[in-house]
């Protein structure tokens, strides 16, 4: 399953930043969704896969051996909330951005102050 | 309010004059009591007791703040302070009812400073950062009247010409510092002998080089001097003729004994020096304005000190320390006088004033006193400074004859520009002069100059007492030994006498030609190269490749920011895994049903959020990519994260549909090839990097500490949640306050744009 994950990881992070150098806000705010899961994923992998032993200390006992490494777990879950308030926020700022510039192709977003567009 | 404005004005104005009789002296002051200071250790260093002060500064990389009081240092620290005194009195009245004297006497105090830490240092990088010290200071004052565009460009110039000779001799400085083994510039000139046989010596030599021919306005780099005299009489002259350029000079003195000596070290600074030397005193006779004629003979002094310091041994050392001394008198006095002449008679042209010796007799008396010194007559200070500068020049082993004519052209064109200074403004016919009345000015202008004038006078006269107190410990100092001889004021018929002659004949010979000299070069001067045009020239095309980056780098294209970085990131990546040690793994490849399921869910969904051009089947295809990572979360024993992944897909799923019913529609996204590589490149990336990095070892001392400890210590079974809780619980809370500051960020944008509307609207 390692080399699937891996190969995985690649793909997500190939079409999110495909998707992200679009210059769209909807497309980029799905690259940056996937780029956040293809992270989750390395770092699920990188402490290495068990296959179905939850890290549950069993009830009357004091510790486990062989299962799931469960630092990386708590990493990602916070890692997934985190990335969650940040696709919040960044769907916020396109919808705003819409609303007040009135054009969802980010190339067009390129004045610091709106009305005062420098052209390249 | 604005009736009040004048009176306040005028009130801040009386309270300024009147206060300034106070403490506009200070700096004088101050200068002179350093003088005093630094007079009390001529006794010790001329019998070879050398002060020194060392402070540690950062010990781990051998940098201490270390100074020595050589006779080199003590001579400049003495000329520095004296002229200091003399030059800062006279700023004060010089400016007396400017608003700007006490930030003229800041800047000018600053730089002092700058200059005795510069020429009393032991350590290079001690030495550098008061060198940079001058630079700056420099800076600031020959852009004091910054409301001139020309005193500005002449400013940044200076910067720009002695700021980067600074990093070159920077760069000398570390490069013979690591050779050497010390940074102490005491140990260097001990061990010349190992730098001069290094393969970096040519290295180091054109670095520390550079340094000083841009500070001391050597050929090709000597046109910001005249320039920089777009500052105010004081201060050029104070910097650019008795202290600052001669910075430059100083380094090459300094660093004789490690340098000095090699066919590269003669073969630079001799033709450098004798070319600069003719190209400035031939152009000092085109000025009419004579400050810039000053400028220009100053460069003259410097060049000649150069050249001297390229022929090497202890008479070149001892003529060029003379002729240090010499140059510092006269010139530092007649930059003060010219600046009497222009308050007194309201220009400093001397196609413009005449016939002023009977309007300003002291004026006129101190001019004459200095030129004399500078025509080099008897028995004046110059003189001696001349005979020893032929002496040596007589017997230099390299190309005495032609070193000896180029003095002597030099020499002469001094003694016509003497004679333009001393007789033009005051003899002939009086005319009328820019003002009415022209008069001597008061004491503490004339004071100045005239000390500055009679040392030219005393200094020729008792020879023996300044080759005790100066000449000879800067001769030690420099040259490694004895004066060779003593000063004297007559060394009886020789030669250096019948070259004086010569020169006087030629010089003489020249000052009654001098407007035909005049005419001819003005005429000639926009035919000619100038290097200060490839100066010009080097920053227009700086300019420009700032500009054409600027469209290049910054084009305002978020997708071509984009395109950089990610490619940015896979470069780094690939440097890594290429120039890494890690090798290709060699875990197990087999792949079980479930996994091919899981794989084939997840890529699919790729490819549909890649291709569709409907956005709801977007929105869900990202829904199925995030379930599928959910699922790999559930079946390798990720519970907890498999439950918030799915619920955050859900939400993500929601509110992402929410913002498509606002947002247009776009359709759906063009293929590019170009990002298309990027992209694939940085994926490939990820994906050898991760297989990398299972193929390694992991230390799991973390993992089984949480799993030893969880159920005893912190009485939980979950051991992903006992360490979000407890062992981690500051942490989760402050992502919990991360999340709450998104909310509410996103809740404040979204509210903004409401208000604004109805307001608006």
């Amino acid at each position: 399953m390692e080399i699937m994950i891996a190969l995985l990881a690649g793909f997500l992070v190939a079409a999110g930043a495909y998707l992200m150098m679009s210059g769209k806000t909807l497309p980029y705010l799905f690259g940056l969704t996937m780029i956040s899961n293809a992270a989750n994923l390395i770092i699920f992998a990188s402490g290495r896969l068990t296959f179905g032993k939850p890290p549950l200390i069993p009830e009357g006992a004091h510790s486990i051996e062989g299962a799931s490494n469960a630092l990386p777990q708590a990493l990602i879950l916070t890692a997934i909330v985190i990335g969650f308030g940040l696709l919040v926020f960044a769907l916020a700022l396109a919808y705003r951005s819409y609303y007040v510039l009135g054009t969802t192709k980010m190339d067009h977003m390129n004045a610091s102050e709106p009305g005062t567009e420098v052209g390249s | 309010m604005a009736e009040a404005g004048p009176e306040t004005v005028l009130v801040r104005k009386t309270v300024l004059s009147h206060g300034a009789g106070l403490w506009r002296f200070i700096p004088a002051l101050v200068a002179a009591a350093a003088t005093l200071w630094f007079a009390q250790f001529i006794g010790p260093v001329s019998h070879g007791d050398i002060p020194e002060y060392v402070a540690s500064w950062v010990p781990q990389l051998g940098i201490s703040f270390a100074f020595r009081l050589d006779g080199l240092a003590l001579a400049f620290a003495l000329l520095i302070c004296g002229i200091g005194a003399m030059v800062f009195l006279y700023a004060s009245a010089y400016f007396r009812s400017d608003r700007r004297l006490l930030s003229l006497q800041l800047s000018l105090m600053a730089f002092a400073v700058s200059m005795v830490g510069l020429t009393t240092a032991d350590d290079a990088i001690t030495l550098f950062i008061f060198w940079e010290g001058t630079t700056v200071t420099s800076f600031l004052l020959i852009g004091f009247d910054h409301e001139k565009e020309k005193s500005r460009r002449a400013a940044i110039q200076a910067l720009i010409i002695t700021g980067a000779g600074g990093l070159a001799l920077f760069a000398g400085l570390l490069v013979m510092g690591s050779l050497v083994g010390s940074f102490r510039l005491s140990e260097m000139n001990l061990a010349g002998d190992v730098i001069r046989a290094s393969p970096l010596y040519p290295v180091i030599f054109t670095l520390v080089i550079l340094g000083c021919f841009t500070k001391s306005a050597q050929w090709p780099f000597h046109f910001w001097l005249p320039g920089a005299m777009a500052a105010p009489t004081p201060v050029s002259a104070y910097l650019h003729s008795a202290t600052m350029v001669k910075a430059g000079v100083f380094l090459m003195a300094r660093f004789t004994p490690a340098l000095s000596g090699t066919d590269l070290w003669t073969w630079t600074l001799v033709p450098v020096g004798a070319f600069t030397m003719i190209l400035a005193s031939v152009w000092a006779m085109r000025q009419t304005d004579l400050k810039l004629m000053l400028a220009f003979t100053t460069v003259m002094g410097l060049s000649m000190m150069t050249m001297l310091l390229g022929i090497g041994g202890p008479y070149a050392v001892a003529a060029a320390m003379t002729f240090l001394l010499v140059h510092a008198f006269y010139k530092a006095g007649l930059f003060l006088s010219v600046g009497m002449i222009e308050k007194g008679s309201g220009s400093r042209d001397y196609t413009e004033i005449s016939g002023l010796a009977r309007a300003m007799p002291h004026t006129a008396t101190v001019v004459m006193l200095a030129a004399l010194s500078m025509a080099g007559m008897i028995p004046f200070f110059g003189f001696i400074g001349k005979e020893l500068i032929y002496e040596s020049t007589a017997h230099a082993h390299f190309a005495p004859q032609a070193v000896t004519a180029a003095a002597i052209l030099a020499n002469a064109l001094m003694f016509a520009c003497s004679g333009m200074v001393a007789i033009r403004p005051f003899f002939f016919r009086p005319r009328a002069c820019p003002k009415d009345k022209p008069a001597d000015p008061g004491w503490a202008l004339w004071l100045g100059p005239t000390i500055l004038a009679a040392l030219g006078l005393l200094c020729g006269l008792f020879p023996s007492a300044v080759e005790h107190v100066l000449v000879a410990p800067m001769v030690q100092a420099v040259a490694g030994e004895g004066l060779p001889g003593h000063l004297a004021l007559w060394h009886g018929p020789g030669l250096p006498l019948y070259l004086s002659l010569a020169t006087f004949a030629l010089g003489f010979v020249l000052y009654l030609l001098l407007d035909a000299i005049h005419t001819g070069l003005a005429a000639a001067e926009p035919k000619l190269p100038r290097t200060e045009s490839w100066y010009d020239g080097f920053m227009r095309g700086l300019g420009k490749v700032a500009r054409r980056t600027s469209v290049l780098v910054q084009n305002g294209n978020m997708t071509s920011y984009l395109r950089r970085t990610f490619l940015a990131l896979a470069a780094v990546i690939w440097i890594a895994l290429l120039a890494g040690t890690a090798s290709w793994p060699g875990f197990r490849l087999s792949v079980e049903a479930i996994d091919w399921a899981i794989f084939t869910i997840i890529t699919a969904s790729i490819v549909v959020v890649l291709r569709t051009a409907s956005r709801l089947t977007g929105i869900t295809a990202l829904g199925g990519i995030g379930s599928g990572i959910a699922i790999i979360f559930v079946i390798y024993g990720a519970t907890d994260v498999a439950m918030t992944q799915l619920f955050v897909e859900i939400l993500v799923v929601i509110f992402m549909a929410i913002a498509m019913v606002r947002l247009p529609r776009t359709g759906g996204v063009p293929f590019v090839p170009l990002n298309a590589v990027v992209a694939g490149i940085l994926g490939v990336a990820v994906s050898v990097t991760l297989l990398m990095v299972l193929g390694t070892g992991l230390d799991l001392s973390l993992t089984e500490f949480f799993e030893e400890n969880s159920a005893p210590v912190a009485l939980g079974h979950n051991i992903v949640n006992v360490i979000l809780v407890d062992f981690r619980g500051l942490d989760t809370m402050g992502e919990t306050a991360v999340i709450a500051i998104a909310a509410i960020a996103a809740y404040a944008v979204l509210m903004a744009g409401r208000k604004r509307a109805r307001g608006g609207e």
